[in-house]
């Protein structure tokens, strides 16, 4: 038991999570390519047209990938920067500051994705509906997030304040998109339903397996952002100089 | 925390002129949309509420940077944070006071903008309501985001980037309540839930808000 | 399989446009970040290595 608590907190060293994360981000390349095969060989040549949608609908095996992974990312991200408040630990802080570029193009994507799958179908590319809406609130917490931690310079000051400003948005995650949902059945905007109608069991493979590849691509991207992170913080310290060797 | 509201309260009644400045602000702006879109009465009437509260929640954020930067640049929020007072009290209180002078006002005014709109007695009454519930929230709210970007390299427009997506809420309930009342469903229910939404500010807000200070203190 | 041909295939059914312009958009970004990102690992590798190698230069001056 107690040798469990030790090597996480071994873990937990940059110096140590460095050649960690080195040796583990090609693992989740290789899978990310895998799961991406897999997603778009059943997404295009396995699912079957929508009797409703035609072909259009096959955006959707991407859009709601990345839907989720902004959402998750979020998640994530608020986990570590709550772990480097309580904890105060250095790598916390670097986790979260190297997701919030991937949470936040997950989110665009979503957005992008949306309004490219809402033009054939309800004729717009914009409607205020109640999940773009909230998508869209999301991205501006990623930016604002971003923009926080980039206009501080003192790094440890850096990923506090961006740690407090993700718990912050954490618990207003829910209020908006409930307000925003109350909001929209109120105001009676857009009355169609995302993908409602019943899925095939091949669409919903096809989802899984490319929500799949999106979050191992997200890993993957984060890691190898992480040790940037840690390369550039740590460059004055004695072990960096040995990694560099 | 009395003494900290008297003392900001005092120092605003210094500097009128930028509390007047907000109020101002919210005066044009509410007044630039009628002459952008058109004097129709029954237009106006339905835009009303969404854009008083727009500009509400804009001239709130004006006076938001003023909250703790000039006790920051003088020392004195390093001497609070050391205080036996519990800093959290003291906090409070600035925010309470940054209400008082820039809430307050706007909720007093707002009916009078109102009429601009053509809103009738019991709309207006509820848009005052809306607003004195709300109001403390943008400012509670509104502190957290004070308190991240003191200090901190353009941070008036930074503050504004964190701050307002947060607001969505605040303004949804806000509006929603005249409208709905407008509407004839009953306000009711976005009071309640303004209310609700205040209620868990009080509690959280100024607890994240004493943690940022600490931070940009260290 | 439900596609004859290749053309059938890119036309999408008429919803070409948006189906590729979403996957389009889509494998971009997902080919861009991780090139950003290992631009900028390279960057700060290559110039930790400069600074190695003038901190040598420099030991073996004095």
């Amino acid at each position: 038991m107690n040798n469990k608590i030790i090597n996480w907190f071994k873990f937990a060293s940059p110096q140590s999570f460095y050649p960690l994360a080195g040796r583990m981000i090609p693992w989740f390349w290789a899978l990310t390519a895998i799961f991406t095969v897999a997603g778009l060989w059943i997404s295009f040549f396995v699912a079957p047209t929508d009797a409703q949608q035609g072909e259009g609908y096959r955006i959707i095996f991407i859009h709601v990938p990345a839907s989720w992974m902004s959402m998750f990312i979020y998640l994530v991200l608020a986990f570590w920067a709550g772990l480097g408040l309580a904890l105060n630990t250095r790598l916390s802080g670097m986790m979260a500051q190297a997701l919030a570029p991937t949470g936040a193009l997950m989110a665009f994507l979503s957005l992008w994705t949306g309004a490219f799958w809402g033009k054939p179908m309800w004729g717009t590319w914009w409607v205020w509906d109640a999940r773009l809406t909230s998508e869209l609130i999301l991205f501006f917490l990623y930016i604002g997030f971003i923009a926080l931690q980039a206009a501080i310079d003192d790094p440890r000051r850096a990923d506090k304040a961006g740690a407090i400003l993700a718990l912050v948005g954490a618990v207003n995650i829910p209020i908006i998109y409930f307000s925003v949902k109350w909001w929209n059945t109120l105001h009676q905007g857009s009355s169609v339903n995302l993908a409602k109608s019943s899925m095939a069991q091949t669409m919903l493979w096809g989802m899984l397996l490319m929500a799949l590849a999106f979050w191992m691509y997200a890993i993957a991207v984060a890691l190898t952002r992480a040790r940037a992170i840690i390369l550039e913080r740590e460059r004055h310290t004695e072990w960096i100089k040995e990694v560099v060797r | 925390m009395l003494a900290i509201i008297r003392r900001d309260l005092l120092i605003a009644a210094r500097r009128k002129s930028e509390v007047l400045t907000a109020l101002f602000f919210f005066v044009i702006v509410t007044s630039l949309f009628p002459l952008g879109i058109g004097p129709e009465p029954t237009l106006l009437k339905k835009i009303a509420p969404g854009v008083l509260w727009v500009a509400a929640l804009l001239a709130t954020m004006l006076g938001l940077t003023r909250m703790f930067a000039p006790d920051h640049a003088d020392g004195t929020l390093e001497q609070m944070a050391l205080a036996p007072t519990p800093f959290g009290l003291l906090v409070a209180g600035k925010v309470v006071a940054h209400w008082l002078v820039s809430g307050l006002p706007l909720v007093l005014l707002a009916p009078v903008l109102g009429i601009q709109f053509d809103l009738d007695a019991g709309a207006l009454g509820i848009l005052v309501v809306a607003l004195l519930l709300g109001t403390p929230l943008l400012s509670l709210v509104g502190a957290i985001g004070a308190a991240l970007t003191l200090g901190v390299r353009g941070g008036g427009v930074l503050l504004s980037l964190l701050v307002l997506p947060l607001y969505v809420p605040a303004l949804i309930f806000g509006a929603g309540a005249v409208e709905a009342h407008i509407s004839g469903l009953g306000a009711g229910g976005h009071l309640s839930l303004l209310a609700a939404l205040l209620a868990l500010a009080v509690f959280f807000a100024p607890w994240a808000t004493t943690a940022a200070l600490r931070i940009a203190l260290e | 399989m439900q596609w004859n041909s290749v053309g059938e295939f890119f036309a999408m059914g008429g919803y070409g446009l948006y189906v590729w312009g979403s996957f389009g958009v889509c494998a971009a970004a997902m080919v861009i970040e991780p090139l950003l990102v290992s631009k900028r690992n390279r960057d700060i590798l290559s110039s930790l290595r400069r600074e190695r190698l003038a901190d040598e230069i420099e030991s073996q001056q004095s």
